[in-house]
């Protein structure tokens, strides 16, 4: 069977330098892939157009086989993203938000109650499914943002730091989530916590300037050095200094 | 059309959520009553009809329809919601018109909210109510011109302030181009253009609507006004998503 993600050289240049290098990846059903790099490496380009939300310059991104670029809604209803910043309507409540989302979705009646619900009760949000969202919390607003990625089930998801934020407990509550998910989805996630590509990632991407740098388990590259921590400096220091 | 009714959905609740409607309301109220009243001379000219009051909203939509569409775009950016709205299963041109019809119906509980003048007007004579009802039509119909211009304006730029004086000035062209001053200067110079910018006018067109007369190229004039700054709304978006 196919991969649900694939990405062949994706490029994505804006004036005057390259964000996005000649990326390729794919990843299968079951895999957990930690897309690592330092801020401003093109973690969030790179997602931005596997999630159609940007054309890419050069390169092919596809979605359980649909290019985001030639059958953009097809793509995007096999995907849930979460944007960088998990951004929502501030004036909605949490339960209108997800429904807004749900309906576009096309759910309706009790199918649209039912999923709603279910995400809610998936992100612990039920205590506050009738507040606007502009007054919660940021761990919250996160995890609303996560909530509208899972409404639909999807097969393929996207999360731009999907941790950012939470205190400690939120942090495991998210990644429990992640793990329980994981056998029946193909889950990109980027992050700048390591810790996290050790708990839930089973593989892993660094990106530094643009370009792939590794791409190997998590437990291969701890063997590369004492931590993570240390083959991450290393590998994208030494990107800069080339 | 169904993603298109649920974006629009959504943003009009989305305006009265906020201090924006009723700020809007509010003074569109105010403005088009004193302006009927006190320029309209509304009493002095005896005669049973909103031609007065007509006459002004034209003009008062100028600045507050640019002023409703300033943020169409403008606040998605800033809220990065545009992110998670055009990563939604809906083609954009759905977005696009949603956002589009929400105003425009936003527009339309504005001016149902003038009934009280024709009210006034039905007590004080009998007026023609046909040509009152063709007149409302023409006040939506220049509201919707001036929106779908405006927001193709608001997909343009992220700084709203710049969207708004933009969208206004793109709006006095289009509603001065019929005006005697450009028309007559034109005509001595360049017939030509006289006659193009005369038949470009909104203003012009809307007159006819005044005078109770509905005529299909005044409709498709309007209907196809709004379709091309929609389309151009939605290739400006294409394009400038990120920004």
């Amino acid at each position: 069977m196919a991969a649900l993600i694939e990405i062949e050289r994706l490029t994505k240049r804006f004036a005057g330098f390259t964000a996005v290098d000649d990326v390729s990846f794919s990843v299968e059903r079951g895999e957990v892939l930690g897309f690592l790099g330092p801020n401003g490496a093109g973690k969030s380009t790179t997602m931005r157009m596997l999630a159609g939300f940007m054309p890419p310059t050069f390169g092919t991104a596809r979605i359980c086989g649909a290019d985001v670029v030639d059958q953009p809604v097809a793509a995007k209803r096999h995907l849930g993203f979460l944007p960088e910043g998990a951004p929502t309507y501030p004036e909605m409540t949490v339960t209108g938000f997800l429904a807004f989302t749900g309906r576009i979705r096309g759910f309706r009646g009790s199918e649209l109650a039912d999923r709603t619900a279910h995400a809610m009760a998936l992100t612990q949000l039920e205590g506050v499914r009738l507040q606007p969202i502009e007054t919660l919390s940021k761990g919250f607003k996160r995890r609303v943002g996560l909530a509208q990625a899972l409404l639909h089930d999807p097969p393929v998801l996207v999360l731009d730091e999907p941790t950012d934020g939470l205190d400690p407990n939120q942090k495991h509550e998210v990644r429990d989530l992640i793990r329980r998910m994981a056998p029946e989805k193909a889950i990109v996630i980027s992050t700048h916590i390591l810790e996290e590509v050790g708990a839930v990632c089973t593989r892993a991407i660094i990106i530094a300037r643009g370009k792939v740098v590794v791409d190997a388990p998590p437990s291969v590259l701890e063997e590369q050095g004492s931590t993570l921590d240390e083959v991450f400096r290393r590998l994208t220091l030494g990107q800069e200094a080339a | 059309m169904r993603p298109a009714l649920i974006v629009a959905r959504r943003e009009l609740a989305a305006y009265f959520a906020t201090p924006v409607a009723t700020v809007f309301i509010v003074i569109f109220l105010v403005l088009a009553g004193a302006l009927t009243f006190t320029l309209g001379n509304f009493f002095g000219r005896g005669q049973a009809d909103l031609i007065p009051f007509f006459s002004f909203v034209p003009w008062l939509f100028l600045f507050l329809v640019p002023a409703l569409t300033m943020r169409l775009w403008a606040e998605e950016r800033r809220l990065g919601t545009i992110e998670l709205l055009l990563t939604l299963p809906l083609p954009q041109w759905q977005a696009v018109l949603g956002k589009f019809l929400a105003a425009w119906a936003f527009c339309g509980i504005a001016l149902a909210l003038t009934f009280p003048l024709w009210i006034t007007v039905n007590i004080l004579g009998s007026p023609d109510n046909g040509v009152i009802l063709s007149g409302y039509v023409g006040c939506l119909l220049v509201a919707g011109a001036y929106l779908a211009l405006g927001a193709a304006v608001s997909a343009l730029t992220r700084n709203q302030v710049i969207a708004f004086v933009l969208a206004v000035a793109l709006c006095f062209i289009f509603a001065a181009a019929g005006s005697p001053v450009v028309t007559e200067f034109l005509d001595t110079r360049l017939p030509v253009l006289a006659e193009i910018a005369r038949s470009l006018s909104v203003a012009e067109r809307f007159g006819g609507f005044t005078r109770g007369i509905i005529a299909v190229r005044d409709l498709i004039y309007f209907a196809s006004f709004i379709g091309f700054f929609l389309f151009v709304n939605a290739v400006v978006l294409d394009h400038r998503k990120a920004d």
